[in-house]
């Protein structure tokens, strides 16, 4: 994405560049980036209007007479020119109206609201592992490179990326809850500590410890810990695999063979010098993860009755409710160009030489 | 022409390693058996290669490996256990989910090879273009990849699937739909490096099109990249699909879909888990063949690569 070099140059030159030359420099990056927004917004709206499904019908019902039905119709804006629709829909989107869900009689983007912190807790909590877990591994493989280790490494990172995560997900709760009772089943709490402790964050567990609640943070944890664990495989498949490439790329640098003469211990040269090179192009890698997660949660949010903005999607797929459907498509596309572009933005301040 | 005369009384080995072909057409032969050697030395891309040789040999001969009706229900031996009856235990229906797994291969392979065979096309179609032609056709093509890209493959699948009504030919499409950005931004990529050499200006000083020179000169140097990239790909396109599968999106009931059968097993879990663990497994399998021939063909074709 140029448009976000650009931006951050622009940003870093400000006190240096003309005023006509910056405003065109800022112009170009927002164009593209509004462009990419608005082309996600006519992917979903050209998918909302080619479905089979009668969105007056719905709002209506089939008992409706042939006025209100006209009326709904007029109301909804459908007579008017598809550009002109186009139009509304981009104003909607812009001011966080998403439509009203048909299945909860609420509008989508409140809903959405008190979904996403259960999803973004998820996400959050499997990158952490992800990362604490794919980092070192994907450092073995690369110093260890075409020992058992690092096939063996390799081959744990293939079966993530073979595995169906929903598959994945009975699996565990076969397993380690049902067979084993290791962990809490289905569900962010136990029925019992449901509306206990107060919403503030929508993250049960940092709620659960602000009211004071050990019990229910630690219920939380053991509702968290399977779904989390899984979905961190995947993204530690992903990572380890990208963290043995860059690393193998920095290791057959100078840079490191004249640490190694220097007199370093290996450890040093290793999780020192090169490491810190890695980090730079991992960020890009462990935001794609997360965005990835997003995707993932879909599937897994379906298997563990976790109520985050994946099984807000199904649901709302399974009763045609078309206005959640896109509103949650829309949220997650959005995110997914702002973490692309929070990477690229984090790029430049760790690595001075794409400056 | 003692080159050939010469390589006529030796070996085929010879004549199939030499490095002095004598024609285009021995060129290519020894180029091919050359990789083959090497591809062969690799265990795992050999297991990959086995693994989905025994997916097409399972689809061709279904009604001699099956041992029962993958439809035929019998409610009096519902969710039995595996056995030497059934193989992999019997589903809630009574179906034997061993015979559903091998006729659900032919589904797999169904998904795999359309989406194999016109998004890359497709997605090599748009990105020579753009890369060939440059200016602002290149901007507005690339553009619109983007915002493609700019979807979690799923998400969009699923928003196009919910659009279109659920089945087996729409969750193809909207699988296509959401494969061919990648394919774009390769073709490209190779085209631009491709389209100021002094060959392509040969032709196209000979007076060769625009679609000449990209189809005939310009696919065949894409092809080893993009090769790479779908073999890789299709795992993930067999997880999507059966993950929509499994959302009920896909094949509908009663066919012997893989994600459809891991869905209805879900129920069970606890108490019956062959159910749902049984075609998962072959999911797995499949997915993990794809996966190790893909990489094994990426350290043939494309030693320097290991982005994905």
């Amino acid at each position: 994405m140029t448009s976000v070099v650009e931006e951050t140059e622009m940003e870093r030159r400000t006190s240096g560049s003309s005023f006509p030359r910056l405003l065109k420099r800022f112009g170009a990056s927002f164009f593209s980036i509004a462009l990419t927004m608005v082309g996600l917004l006519a992917v979903t709206f050209i998918i909302g209007r080619v479905m089979p499904i009668d969105p007056v019908l719905a709002v209506v019902g089939d008992k409706a007479s042939n006025e209100v039905y006209q009326a709904a119709y007029k109301a909804m804006g459908l007579d008017k020119p598809l550009l002109t629709q186009f139009a509304i829909y981009l104003r909607d989107v812009a001011t966080g109206n998403f439509g009203v869900s048909t299945l909860t009689a609420r509008p989508v983007s409140e809903d959405i609201i008190r979904v996403f912190p259960a999803t973004l807790e998820l996400a959050t909590i499997a990158t952490f592992l992800g990362v604490i877990f794919g980092v070192p591994a994907g450092v073995v493989a690369a110093v260890n490179k075409g020992r058992w280790i690092d096939q063996l490494i390799r081959l744990i990172g293939l079966f993530g990326y073979s595995m169906p995560v929903f598959w994945l997900g009975l699996m565990g709760l076969l397993i380690f809850y049902g067979k084993l009772d290791w962990v809490a089943g289905p569900g962010r709490l136990d029925v019992f500590y449901d509306d206990i402790v107060p919403t503030i964050t929508g993250l049960i567990t940092v709620d659960a410890l602000i009211a004071g609640e050990t019990d229910i943070f630690f219920n939380a944890l053991s509702h968290l810990v399977l779904p989390a664990s899984l979905l961190g495989y995947y993204s530690l498949a992903y990572i380890s695999r990208m963290t043995r490439s860059f690393m193998l790329e920095q290791l057959s640098q100078e840079y490191i063979t004249t640490a190694r003469v220097k007199g370093l211990s290996e450890f040093t040269v290793i999780w020192r010098h090169g490491l810190r090179n890695v980090m730079v192009p991992l960020i890009t890698v462990i935001a794609l993860a997360y965005a990835g997660l997003l995707e993932g949660s879909v599937l897994t949010e379906s298997i563990f009755a976790w109520p985050g903005i994946g099984q807000y999607i199904t649901n709302a797929l399974f009763n045609a409710d078309m206005a959640a459907v896109l509103g949650g498509t829309v949220v997650i596309g959005i995110v997914f160009v702002g973490l692309n572009l929070l990477s690229d933005i984090l790029y430049k301040i760790v690595d001075p030489r794409a400056r | 022409m003692t080159d050939t005369a010469q390589s006529q009384t030796q070996s085929w080995r010879q004549w199939l390693t030499t490095d002095q072909p004598t024609s285009r057409r021995h060129a290519k032969i020894v180029q091919f058996y050359l990789g083959w050697l090497s591809f062969r030395s690799n265990l795992l891309a050999m297991v990959g290669l086995f693994i989905l040789l025994l997916l097409v040999f399972t689809w061709l001969f279904a009604p001699f490996i099956a041992t029962h009706d993958p439809l035929a229900q019998d409610l009096g031996a519902r969710l039995l256990h595996p056995s030497m009856e059934h193989y992999f235990g019997t589903d809630a229906l009574g179906r034997d989910i061993y015979s559903r797994i091998v006729y659900g291969a032919g589904i797999t392979l169904y998904i795999v090879t359309l989406v194999a065979v016109t998004a890359p096309i497709f997605g090599l179609l748009v990105g020579s273009l753009a890369g060939y032609l440059g200016g602002w056709v290149d901007v507005v093509l690339m553009r619109i990849t983007d915002i493609f890209l700019a979807f979690p493959k799923l998400i969009l699948a699923l928003a196009f699937v919910s659009a279109l009504g659920a089945g087996l030919e729409n969750a193809v499409l909207a699988l296509i739909l959401t494969a061919w950005p990648p394919y774009t931004r390769i073709a490209r990529a190779e085209t631009l490096t491709i389209r100021k050499s002094e060959f392509i200006d040969a032709v196209r000083m000979q007076g060769a099109g625009t679609m000449h020179i990209i189809m005939r000169h310009i696919w065949p140097l894409c092809v080893s990249s993009i090769i790479v990239r779908v073999t890789l790909d299709m795992a993930g396109v067999l997880l999507t699909a059966a993950g929509l599968g499994f959302l009920g999106l896909g094949a509908q009931p009663p066919t012997p879909e893989w994600g459809a059968m891991i869905s209805f097993g879900r129920k069970f879990i606890l108490d019956h888990w062959w159910v749902a663990t049984m075609p998962g497994l072959a999911i797995f399998t499949v997915s993990l063949g794809f996966n190790l021939l893909g990489d094994g063909l990426r350290d043939l074709l494309d030693p320097k690569g290991d982005k994905s």
